[in-house]
């Protein structure tokens, strides 16, 4: 890593007084730094980057997108206690779950001979923050170098580390990218409003199936920017899907971004509600990239830092705002589903919880989906975390309370994600918070289905 | 008519109600279900038949969802079941604590309803108490029996079972009273309920107390009530308290189907045992390979002599352990003449004494010990009760046994009843040790505690898993969490016999992976020996030799390894001319007695809990004690210790007679104010404010901030913090001052200089949980203290109410920041003096390398204190970064306080006399990262790498243990360097 960059140094200016930096005694740089395989150019044509199951709404545009682009990319389903196994072996006791799951599913997958290690590389995201989550990177390296030295470890960051060493990005390949995380959190969000009360078993799958394929033909063209035109064509899709009137209880899914996603991470929340015959209501992507973009923006705001690329920033979230705006509006129009959340809602939203310098992991973000979704009528809410979350500690349990005191209906439960946590636990939990749901619901209307 | 029942399964109970419509109870039974849940279930069901033929019936509890799946009946939460029966049964009660075998819950049911359980890291349950009674070897009757006997309550970690151990062990070993040992136990119980589950909201009103535990132990309603302040109207012990749930449950069923005894049961019967549990290979696969791994293992052996017959001189070697004492008597030919091997039962001493009266008895006028030597956790102890000759750290005693069987040995490693050591051999001396942690700490006591609870003998059930089909994967972790994995596995039908071998392998894995952080099997080395008693467990050795792939020697006496090392150092180091061992004499055995007594050392403001050993010639021995003067003695002068140094500096910081012309001003001393104090006494004063400080920490202070933490898995310093508030509060300052800062200082040596999470918004949730705090009263701004311009603008914005002027804050502001650059230099200063002094003086110097709050005494436990009466001189992360290079390390360097853990590793790798050791506080997850990192750096340089973590725990026994070893294998290094 790069030192005494001259655009980060931003110590006191000495005064008379004599404050300012201190002496630097050793100037030079002891180098405790092993070795590893960089991403070159070419072996974009040669090897197969492999992706941890992360986001399964959105990597199945996001991946069209890459290969597009020319990149060899295979999404890794393998799960199990042996995928466990293999990140618990690789990973230090206290680090956090998610470097656990991703690198368990990494190793996990090297090792079933289904990949040539020679021709493989593998894939995360960084966001750059003041989280240890930063850190996966150089974790992933040191648990391929035991075994697979030679698997490169490409990182997607908009944060600007690891140059060299990531998917070569250019303006169109960006688009196409946002545009994917635009369309596949709009259809996670219409599954998840129609799947639980759809009359015909599969109906909403096989809509969610054929917008998929709409939306990847439309990413192979210039067709993709045509906003409205597919993000009509989704909700038309869903609305087509015949439902019920029957009202079913809503829990809102919030907290780390890995565990609130990732199947692999929390234990298949999302199926689990669907089983408790519960709605469950999951905020949008595209809300932590704004979340992060917008984290620049403040900083140059608070502590006068970078001014310029935060202006850059500043450009990148109106632009992205615009479109989020519109499709909002669209949906409203539509009058079918319930639209995700503004985002400059979201933000009013944490000022009034918490202080939007709270920036790393997902920071205020979390408290500003909870206050959000308590308003729009989810008052019950999964808080997902791994075990330990430092973050959390602060912007998830921590901000419960006052969430639920601006919301007496509020029903919040934080829910720890672990390697050992057992799934009767996790569920144990959730069920008891259901439990409550379900007595407000049948003392306020009628009886509430158990 | 039909009657209801309620079914409650728990995770060691069963609990079956029968009620009447109306909800007259009928019949509530309450049995112990070792895990046979279905069986315990049906011949439960059989026993209410007279009560009639149809009933409508609801299941609840943790190990019920199952059951209540595949039977078809309705399940309810175990907490809302017991919410509905409050609600009808006790409509006054205001909050209800139930605790159970391995849940903890709480509900406050006026003013705000809200139901609580506990998270998945779970001390303070039934479980809980079981294993601490184990641990005491009483029952847990007898142990509720003794709590109300006590005069004092010792602190107690509360959070982890494992943390409790370590605290446990060492008052037992020093001679505690276990009646006091009981009572503190619940204690910690009742503080793990108010801080883990209250989480911000005061338990208060009237209090409903459920569940087995609250309903049988005395003690235990004792502490709840004492602790929460309750009289008798205000805490209420139902008398079905331990069936309430079933009750609950009954109750719901109301609105269940109504069907005969006979469906219910049949539909019961008939579930089939899931099968979603992953299963391993069976550990031998024919009866042949097992006979053939017995005989390789008989090999390794010492030969025996005929204490009877045998004349001449003998070594003696007592290792004093945790919860097993060993003794051996071995011959100059190292052959054993007599051994022992029996569990403390708590009273180590009492013992070592009975089994020497048994050794002099044999040994007759014949055999002369001419040496005597001690390890252990009781060394000290027995050290100074029996007058033995030499004591010497059991990691030690261990490495000098091994070498007998293998003098090629790279790797040893000893799984005992409570810890894992393991350490790597580089030409025959000890290269870097690892010792277990919190949540890596499955051990031998662990199978034992599970043998137990199984209603078996640990033998016994040890050797069923030897020919387990299906062995179920455990995982490898912390051992609650173990336990809510032998629990799924139970619901999901797996045998005795598979858990069995299931849980010899999670000890071994969590050895290898955990402890040892081994990748690969081949970084164990190839000369492998294996100890400690839980190796004697067949099972256990098979599980280890399959996970490494390699084939390993036990000796036969691998319980009795620290004995024999002992009795080999004795035999050593014992000089030619000295012809008899000074160890007590069978006649000063004849007459001794001892007398215990607890005190508090008011030597200084640890307020060491020491306990005082009278023995019948006079003699004293003093434990627990953190430092000289605890011992009677006189403290020295210019002690080399930079920690007592900073720590006390810091108190003086703020002047006290300034008087504040506009008000005061209240400074939490802990986290980042550890660093920042100068540079906000001196901005405040400047700006015209009386500056307070909070009270020192300490372990009430932590207490009374107690209800407002909402995290408990947060680390101890950011824990504290809410004390501090709370004292600020109480002490009436006009407003606390604390800033939020997601940049800490740039020393330009990391990427962003960052703080961490914690560190950086520990304020937010401060604010967010203490009902007392308001904008007006605790001031927080958002601020980097790198950037002037914005920093005055916050600063100004924050104190508006004040209207300060800008030139003002901006003055102050620079004055701080010189006052802080001044201190750091006077900290670099003294640690240069420090430096320079025990080069002069030829000592040792440690680098205890951890954070700036670490300087607080509640926090590193007098660690410093202890390292200096070990004969160290002791420096600071923060004295010595700068005179280390910058570094480049794997990772992402980005916070300011570890970038300096870098530099001070690259510090100690190019100074001869210098060694580090890094303080981690349980639950940094940071250091998750760093620790890593500052190992590699020095192990690259040959340097041995330290760790020590620390929590609420107070004892120092471990921490000690781990010191001594390192100052060996230092001393030991040196020598080598010497040759």
């Amino acid at each position: 890593m790069k030192k005494d960059d001259p655009e980060t140094l931003s110590a006191p200016e000495k005064d008379a007084e004599g404050a300012g930096t201190r002496p630097q005694a050793n100037a030079d740089i002891a180098d405790f730094t092993d070795d590893y395989p960089r991403f070159t150019h070419e072996m974009k044509a040669t090897h197969t980057i492999l992706v941890p199951d992360m986001l399964p709404w959105h990597f199945d545009l996001l991946v069209h997108v890459m290969k597009r682009e020319g990149y060899k990319v295979e999404v890794l389903h393998n799960e199990g206690r042996e995928v466990i196994d293999e990140g618990l072996k690789h990973v230090h006791n206290d680090t956090c779950f998610p470097a656990l799951c991703v690198i368990g599913q990494y190793i996990n997958a090297l090792k079933s001979g289904k990949y040539d290690p020679a021709h493989t590389a593998v894939l995360i995201t960084q966001s750059g923050g003041g989280c240890r989550a930063s850190n996966y990177v150089p974790l992933i390296r040191k648990a391929l170098k035991a075994e697979f030295p030679q698997v490169p470890v490409l990182s997607l960051n908009f944060a600007g580390l690891e140059k060299g060493n990531g998917l070569e990005l250019d303006l169109g390949f960006l688009l196409r990218l946002a545009y994917s995380i635009f369309y596949g959190d709009l259809i996670m969000s219409c599954f998840n409003q129609t799947k639980p009360y759809e009359l015909k078993e599969g109906d909403s799958a096989a809509a969610r199936k054929r917008c998929n394929e709409e939306i990847k033909r439309a990413l192979d063209s210039r067709q993709y920017r045509h906003l409205k035109k597919y993000v009509r064509l989704i909700l038309n899709a869903f609305s087509a899907v015949p439902v019920s009137e029957e009202k079913k209880i809503k829990v809102g899914i919030v907290g780390e971004i890995y565990v609130k996603y990732s199947p692999l991470g929390n234990s298949h929340l999302e199926d689990f509600l669907l089983s408790e015959n519960c709605e469950p209501v999951v905020p949008a992507l595209m809300d932590f990239i704004l979340y992060c973009v917008i984290n620049n923006v403040n900083d140059a705001k608070f502590y006068g830092k970078n001014k310029r690329t935060a202006l850059l920033f500043r450009l990148v979230y109106r632009y992205v705002y615009g479109k989020q705006k519109k499709i909002i509006a669209w949906t409203k129009k539509q009058g079918r589903f319930e639209p995700q959340h503004d985002f400059e809602h979201l933000r009013a939203c944490a000022d009034k919880v918490i202080n939007q310098g709270v920036k790393m992991g997902e920071g205020w973000l979390i408290p500003a989906e909870m206050a959000a979704l308590a308003e729009t009528g989810t008052h019950n809410i999964v808080c997902a975390q791994p075990f330990g979350c430092l973050p959390n500690h602060i912007a998830g349990k921590g901000a419960a309370r006052v969430v639920k005191e601006m919301y007496p209906f509020a029903n919040i439960v934080p829910v720890d994600y672990d390697p050992s946590a057992t799934k009767v636990n996790q569920e144990n939990r959730i069920k008891l918070m259901l439990a409550t749901a379900r007595e407000r619901g049948s003392s306020s209307s009628e009886e509430g289905g158990v | 008519m039909s009657k209801l029942l309620g079914i409650d399964v728990g995770s060691t109970t069963v609990k079956v109600s029968v009620l009447e419509e109306d909800g007259t109870v009928l019949s509530s039974s309450y049995v112990r279900h070792f895990s046979r849940v279905k069986e315990c279930v049906l011949s439960e069901l059989e026993k209410i038949r007279p009560y009639g033929e149809t009933y409508r019936a609801a299941v609840t509890g943790s190990a019920g969802l199952g059951l209540a799946q595949r039977g078809k009946i309705s399940f309810v939460q175990e907490v809302q079941a017991a919410y509905g029966a409050i609600r009808s049964l006790y409509p006054d009660v205001d909050v209800a604590v139930e605790l159970g075998g391995e849940d903890a819950k709480i509900i406050f049911v006026t003013g705000g309803a809200e139901q609580r359980m506990n998270g998945s890291c779970a001390g303070g349950t039934g479980a809980f108490i079981d294993q601490m009674a184990t641990l005491l070897n009483i029952t847990v009757e007898e142990m509720d029996e003794l709590s109300l006997q006590a005069e004092r309550v010792y602190p107690i970690a509360s959070r982890c079972g494992v943390f409790a151990k370590s605290d446990i062990q060492p008052l037992l070993n020093q001679g505690a009273k276990k009646s006091d040992v009981a009572a503190s136990i619940f204690r910690a119980v009742v503080d793990q309920t108010v801080s883990g589950l209250a989480q911000g909201r005061r338990i208060k009103g009237k209090v409903l107390f459920l569940g087995g535990p609250l309903y049988f132990l005395k003690g235990l309603r004792k502490a709840f009530c004492e602790t929460l302040g309750l009289d008798d109207e205000h805490a209420v012990f139902p008398e079905n308290g331990p069936k309430f749930m079933s009750v609950g449950a009954a109750m719901y069923a109301k609105n269940a189907k109504e069907e005969s005894l006979d469906a219910i049961m049949e539909r019961l019967s008939a579930t089939s045992d899931g099968d979603s549990i992953t299963v391993g290979k069976p550990l031998f696969a024919s009866k042949e390979e097992y006979n053939a791994f017995i005989r390789r293992h008989q090999r390794s052996d010492l030969p025996f002599r005929d204490i009877h017959r045998y004349e001449g001189d003998a070594y003696l070697g007592i290792d004093s352990g945790s919860t097993t004492t060993k003794l051996m008597l071995i011959t100059p030919d190292n052959e054993i003449l007599w051994s022992h091997y029996q569990s403390n039962n708590g009273q180590p001493l009492e013992i070592v004494v009975s089994k020497l009266r048994e050794l002099y008895s044999l040994t007759r006028e014949k055999i002369v010990i001419r040496g005597a030597c001690v390890t252990g956790y009781g060394e000290d102890m027995m050290k100074a009760a029996l007058k033995i000759d030499f004591g010497i750290v059991e990691t030690m005693a261990h490495f000098k046994a091994a070498l007998h069987f293998n003098p090629e040995v790279d790797f040893i490693i000893d799984i005992g009843g409570q810890d894992i050591k393991c350490f790597k051999v580089k030409n025959r001396a000890i290269d870097s040790i690892m010792l277990n942690e919190a949540c890596s700490s499955g051990c031998g006591s662990f199978i034992q505690t599970f043998a137990k609870a199984m209603g078996m003998e640990i033998e016994d059930f040890a050797r069923l898993g030897l020919f387990a089909k299906r062995p179920v994967e455990l995982g490898s972790r912390c051992t609650v969490f173990m336990n809510s994995s032998v629990k799924q596995a139970q619901k999901e039908g797996a045998s005795v016999e598979d858990i069995s071998a299931g849980l010899s392998s999670s000890i071994v894995k969590n050895a290898i992976y955990k402890v040892i952080r081994a990748r690969t099997p081949d970084e164990l080395g190839s000369h492998i020996v294996v100890q400690g008693g839980t190796f004697l467990n067949d099972a256990v050795l098979r599980s280890f030799e399959i996970e490494t792939g390699k084939e390993v020697i036990r000796p036969a006496i691998a319980g009795l390894m620290g004995a024999f090392g002992a009795a080999l150092y004795a035999k050593e180091n014992t000089p030619k001319d000295k012809l008899l061992s000074d160890i007590a004499t069978e006649a000063e055995l004849a007459n001794f007695t001892y007398a215990s007594r607890a005190v508090t050392c008011n030597g200084c403001t640890s307020h060491c809990s020491v306990n005082i050993l009278t023995f019948s010639d006079g003699r004293r021995f003093i434990s627990g004690n953190k430092c000289e003067r605890g011992a009677g003695l006189k403290p020295r002068r210019d002690v080399p210790d930079i920690y007592a140094y900073k720590y006390e500096k810091l108190l003086s910081m703020p002047a006290p007679s300034v008087e504040g012309k506009r008000g005061t001003v209240g400074l939490p001393l802990q986290l980042v104010m550890y660093e920042q104090l100068p540079l906000w006494t001196e901005f405040f004063e400047t700006c015209g404010f009386q500056v307070v400080l909070s009270e020192k920490s300490s372990r009430d202070l932590y207490f009374r901030g107690q209800h407002t933490v909402a995290s408990d898995t947060a680390c101890y310093p950011a824990k504290l913090m809410h004390g501090h508030i709370e004292s600020l509060l109480d002490k009436g300052v006009d407003f606390i001052f604390y800033p939020c800062e997601s940049y800490n200082l740039d020393e330009h040596d990391s990427v962003n200089h960052y703080n961490c999470p914690v560190v950086a918004y520990y304020p937010e949730l401060l604010k967010a949980n203490n009902e007392r705090l308001n904008g007006d009263n605790f001031i927080m701004p958002y601020l980097d203290p790198n950037d002037e311009t914005t920093a005055v603008k916050a600063l100004k914005h924050a104190l508006k109410r004040y209207r300060l002027p800008s030139s003002l804050i901006r003055k102050a502001f620079r004055r701080g920041l010189s006052r802080m650059e001044a201190w750091h230099r006077e900290i670099c200063e003294k640690g240069k003096e420090i430096t320079a002094a025990a080069e002069r003086e030829g000592r040792e110097i440690i680098v205890l390398a951890g954070r700036p709050y670490h300087a607080d005494p509640e926090i590193n436990h007098g660690i410093n204190k202890l390292l200096c009466s070990l004969g160290l001189a002791v420096l600071s992360e923060d004295a010595v970064f700068e005179e280390g290079k910058m570094t480049k390390v794997n990772v992402l360097n980005q916070w300011t306080y570890h970038a300096r853990l870098y530099r001070a590793a690259e510090y100690c790798t190019h100074r001869k006399n210098a060694d580090l050791v890094q303080l981690v506080s349980f639950g940094c997850g940071i250091d998750a990262i760093t620790t890593d990192e500052v190992r590699a750096i020095l192990e690259r340089s040959g340097k041995l790498y330290t760790q020590i973590k620390i929590d609420e725990i107070n004892n120092l026994g471990v921490v000690k243990i781990r010191l001594r070893s390192l100052l060996a294998a230092i001393e030991e290094q040196h020598r080598r360097e010497e040759e």
